[in-house]
């Protein structure tokens, strides 16, 4: 079994400080902007509810021209050079954790990058490899 | 096959060369004019009139083939000509069912209007290569195939003497000509046809997409009206559109957002609903076999009855089964209600190509019902052996499956006979004698020449050469004959939903259910009581559903999918989220806002445009809205008696008649006379409500009020109008 890299999470420990949406969204899109962040914080009933993927690759079928697939780390991509926009993988995501952004054509996700989890101040959010 | 040597033999007659230019809002402004005739290739600017008019799609087509053709203009005119053209929301990726064409002719069933909607790459392509539309006129002396590349801005027309005819090796062997490796036929899309073109009235265009994942060339078709007869009468073998470059902007829409929002709403419903729906992931539209054989909808041996027993051999289940399915069957890039199945391996049993394994697109709900239960025939592997030929042969099977039953009751009532058949038992349930026919028609041979004409063709056959039978023979070969304006019947039973008779009959092109499917409405729910209600069902749904065919969208996903709370609206059938959703794409791609009044005012022109075309052609009034009776009530003993206490409850209580001690024919004939009678008077309300005269004519303030009172439309409709 290949190693999955991939980003984890303890709602118990999130305080919905945003730090990992501005982050994200500066790390890939060069603004603070939740809405072009591949983390999402938001209310939960106890505790703040983390969205974000876990690379299951349920949305690597669903692309009419195979723009997305896993990378040798486990990681779920989306190569943005064939990809057509249609954001098929977007609807089809179970877990809600495949982006969109009017800015921009193509779809957007988590790569397990970690730059989230070195901001976080409570460790409610990890890579694992 | 020799793909090298046949590239070999073409002889280059035209090589023009364009500006590649670009899209914006979803327009070119441009259409592509290929003369075969003449060899000669030129370009149209769209006036911004017939844009704001006439949209694009149907409504583009309507407009340049009314330009380009006269009065005296007949399907195989050299004037004729075929248009294909995908409007402005084609080729967008973020909502499903967004990449159809639509393509017009004058057609050799109907010697009118026809239009025909078709999945495939083709009509995106071509606008992506530049045109709106492309019109194809003339005739070839010999075989030729016109290529458009969409990168270099090249349009070639070359001779193709060698390259076989029928489709599933046609489109192939010229996506592997055109194509430079594996990954260039992704930017491939064949227009063809197949023999039975050449050799039938039923000839359909097959539009090609390259399915990387099988590695297949696959193929979707325009159907209905014989516009693959047209195309080989032109002596084209093929059109091939190339074009790389494909971007989910490329449309250059006016607000990417809102399509993207559209688009991710929907799939997100068809990812959470379609399953407890229809299941159209898994089972195309064959999930309507049983539920239309439940509801006595279902045609079964020539429309005489709605349901059998053995539907269940042909239905989704079945079906489920032999598909093999992918994650992406959509015949346009983000369709992913992906309604386009596919049987894999599939070795033939029957036909010039016995013992081939080949791949084979469908069979959908209307092929099954057509060449299947219409035939009296519920073998599963027959309609996909069926489905095949037809498909290859460039034979539309909705007509091949109305035709050939018609043939049947025929032969079963002694009409036709052994000798006119050769010797075929076509009696219901035949299934070898009726595959048979298919690769008599597909060929050219025997008794197929004759079947291949069409229904009307028969029907006037039999009763002005054949001749000799009795008057309750003649009048079975009218009342049996499944057709109106000379196209066959699309498969849905209107028995008892005089809306949907209305649906069928009360149209611009024949009897096909695309304009209007009102039965549940109709006959379940009980919607419109009156005829006035009706009328506005009938004045509504087929401009709303003609809406669809000026910008280049698929129906399906309007209704085949439903948002979650769509049930408790106010019209369930509307599903209004679906249409604001249409309403914001228009928006989205070309930066107008509509509301759903604009929608069909849109509508309305081109729909009174293409009555006034059927007008011009000699056709378009009221006696040619008429229907088979077939399709109305009871024509049979047997029919009437299978239904026995519905038709007797309608007399009596309905009716208010006596029906004590009186035969089954006489029964019929009450009923016959009521019902015929209740259908003029839906006519009378329904051409009221479309602004036209009580002989289906628009009058001239309708056309005033839609802002297409052209002189030019004014002179045809004139003369009828005084009458």
């Amino acid at each position: 079994m290949q190693n999955l890299r991939v980003l984890k999470f303890d709602e118990t420990k999130c305080i919905a400080c945003g730090v990992c949406e501005t982050a994200c969204s500066e790390a890939f899109f060069k603004v603070d902007d939740r809405n072009k962040s591949v983390i999402r914080i938001d209310q939960g009933e106890e505790n703040p509810k983390i969205t974000v993927c876990n690379q299951c690759g349920g949305c690597i079928s669903i692309c009419p021209v195979d723009a997305i697939y896993r990378d040798k780390n486990g990681v779920v991509r989306i190569n943005k050079k064939s990809c057509i926009g249609c954001l098929s993988c977007v609807g089809f995501c179970d877990y809600f954790a495949m982006h969109y952004h009017r800015d921009q054509t193509e779809p957007f996700k988590c790569v397990a990058c970690g730059i989230c989890a070195d901001k976080c101040p409570t460790d409610a959010i990890w890579i694992e490899k | 096959m020799d793909i090298k040597k046949m590239k070999e033999a073409h002889n280059n007659l035209c090589h023009y060369t364009y500006e590649l230019g670009k899209i914006n809002k979803g327009y070119t402004d441009r259409i592509l004019h290929v003369d075969v005739s003449d060899n000669k290739v030129s370009e149209i600017a769209v006036e911004p009139e017939i844009k704001d008019k006439f949209i694009g799609g149907r409504g583009y087509g309507m407009y340049y083939l009314y330009q380009g053709t006269d009065k005296d203009t007949k399907w195989d005119s050299p004037d004729n000509e075929i248009i294909i053209s995908a409007g402005p929301i084609a080729g967008i990726t973020q909502y499903p069912g967004s990449g159809k064409s639509y393509v017009v002719t004058i057609s050799p069933l109907t010697h009118a209007p026809i239009d025909s909607n078709v999945g495939g790459y083709f009509g995106p392509y071509l606008k992506f290569a530049g045109f709106d539309a492309l019109k194809l006129k003339g005739k070839a002396s010999e075989d030729v195939v016109v290529f458009i590349d969409g990168n270099k801005g090249e349009v070639r027309i070359d001779t193709a003497p060698k390259e076989p005819l029928d489709s599933h090796v046609l489109a192939e062997v010229l996506t592997d000509m055109y194509a430079l490796d594996e990954k260039d036929k992704e930017y491939i899309s064949v227009v063809s046809t197949g023999t039975g073109a050449d050799n039938s009235k039923w000839g359909m265009l097959n539009f090609s997409f390259y399915d990387p994942r099988r590695k297949k060339v696959r193929l979707k078709q325009a159907g209905r009206g014989g516009i693959g007869t047209v195309f080989r009468d032109k002596n084209i073998k093929a059109l091939i559109v190339k074009f790389e470059g494909l971007k989910g902007d490329i449309n250059n829409p006016h607000d990417l957002g809102i399509l993207q929002d559209a688009g991710v709403k929907v799939h997100r419903e068809i990812n959470q609903f379609d399953d407890v729906q229809n299941q159209m992931r898994k089972g195309g539209t064959s999930y309507l076999v049983e539920i239309m054989s439940e509801f006595d909808l279902l045609p079964t041996n020539n429309f005489k009855y709605g349901g059998h027993e053995d539907a269940h051999k042909i239905g989704q289940d079945v079906y489920k089964g032999k598909f093999d399915l992918s994650d992406c069957d959509g015949c346009w890039f983000g369709c992913t209600l992906a309604c386009a199945k596919v049987v894999e391996g599939w070795e033939l049993k029957t036909g010039p190509y016995k013992g081939e394994k080949v791949i084979v697109d469908g069979p959908e709900y209307e092929t099954i019902a057509g060449v299947g239960s219409c035939c009296g025939i519920f073998d599963p592997d027959y309609i996909i052996e069926n489905n095949f030929y037809c498909d290859t042969y460039g034979i539309d099977t909705i007509s091949f499956g109305t035709g050939t039953a018609y043939i049947m009751e025929m032969y079963e009532e002694g009409i036709i006979t052994d000798e006119m058949t050769g010797g075929l038992k076509l009696t219901f349930g035949n299934a070898d004698a009726a595959m048979e026919l298919l690769h008599q028609i597909g060929n050219g041979e025997g008794f197929g020449k004759i079947v291949g004409q069409g229904v009307r063709y028969v029907k006037n056959w039999l009763l002005d050469e054949v001749g000799g039978f009795s008057d309750e023979q003649r009048q079975l070969i009218v009342d049996a004959a499944m057709e109106c304006k000379g196209l066959e019947y699309s498969l849905y039973i209107s028995k008892e939903s005089i809306a949907q008779q209305g649906g069928y009959n009360l149209t611009n092109k024949g009897a096909q259910h695309d304009e209007a499917w009102l039965i549940f409405d109709d006959m379940i729910h009980k919607l419109w009581p009156t005829f006035e209600d009706k009328a506005e069902a009938l004045y509504f749904f087929p401009l709303f559903r003609t809406w669809f065919s000026l910008l280049g969208l698929c129906k399906l996903p309007w209704n085949d999918i439903k948002p979650k709370d769509n049930a408790e609206t106010e019209q369930p059938s509307l599903i209004i989220e679906h249409i604001n959703n249409y309403l914001d794409l228009f928006y989205g791609v070309t930066g107008r806002r509509i509301d759903m009044d604009q929608m069909i005012e849109q509508s309305a022109r081109v729909y009174n445009l293409q009555r006034i075309f059927n007008l011009r052609c000699g056709f378009g009034t009221r006696e040619h809205d008429q229907p088979p009776y077939r399709a109305v009530g009871p024509v049979t003993v047997e029919e009437y008696e299978s239904r026995a206490k519905r038709y007797d409850d309608q007399l009596v209580n309905e009716h208010g008649k006596d029906i004590t001690g009186l035969s089954t024919k006489e029964k019929i004939a009450m009923l016959r006379e009521i019902r015929e009678e209740a259908y003029q008077n839906l006519c009378d309300a329904v051409y009221e409500r479309r602004g036209w005269n009580n002989n289906a004519v628009p009058k001239i303030e309708t056309l005033e009020k839609l802002g297409i009172a052209y002189p030019e439309l004014i002179e045809v409709i004139k003369p009828h109008l005084e009458k």
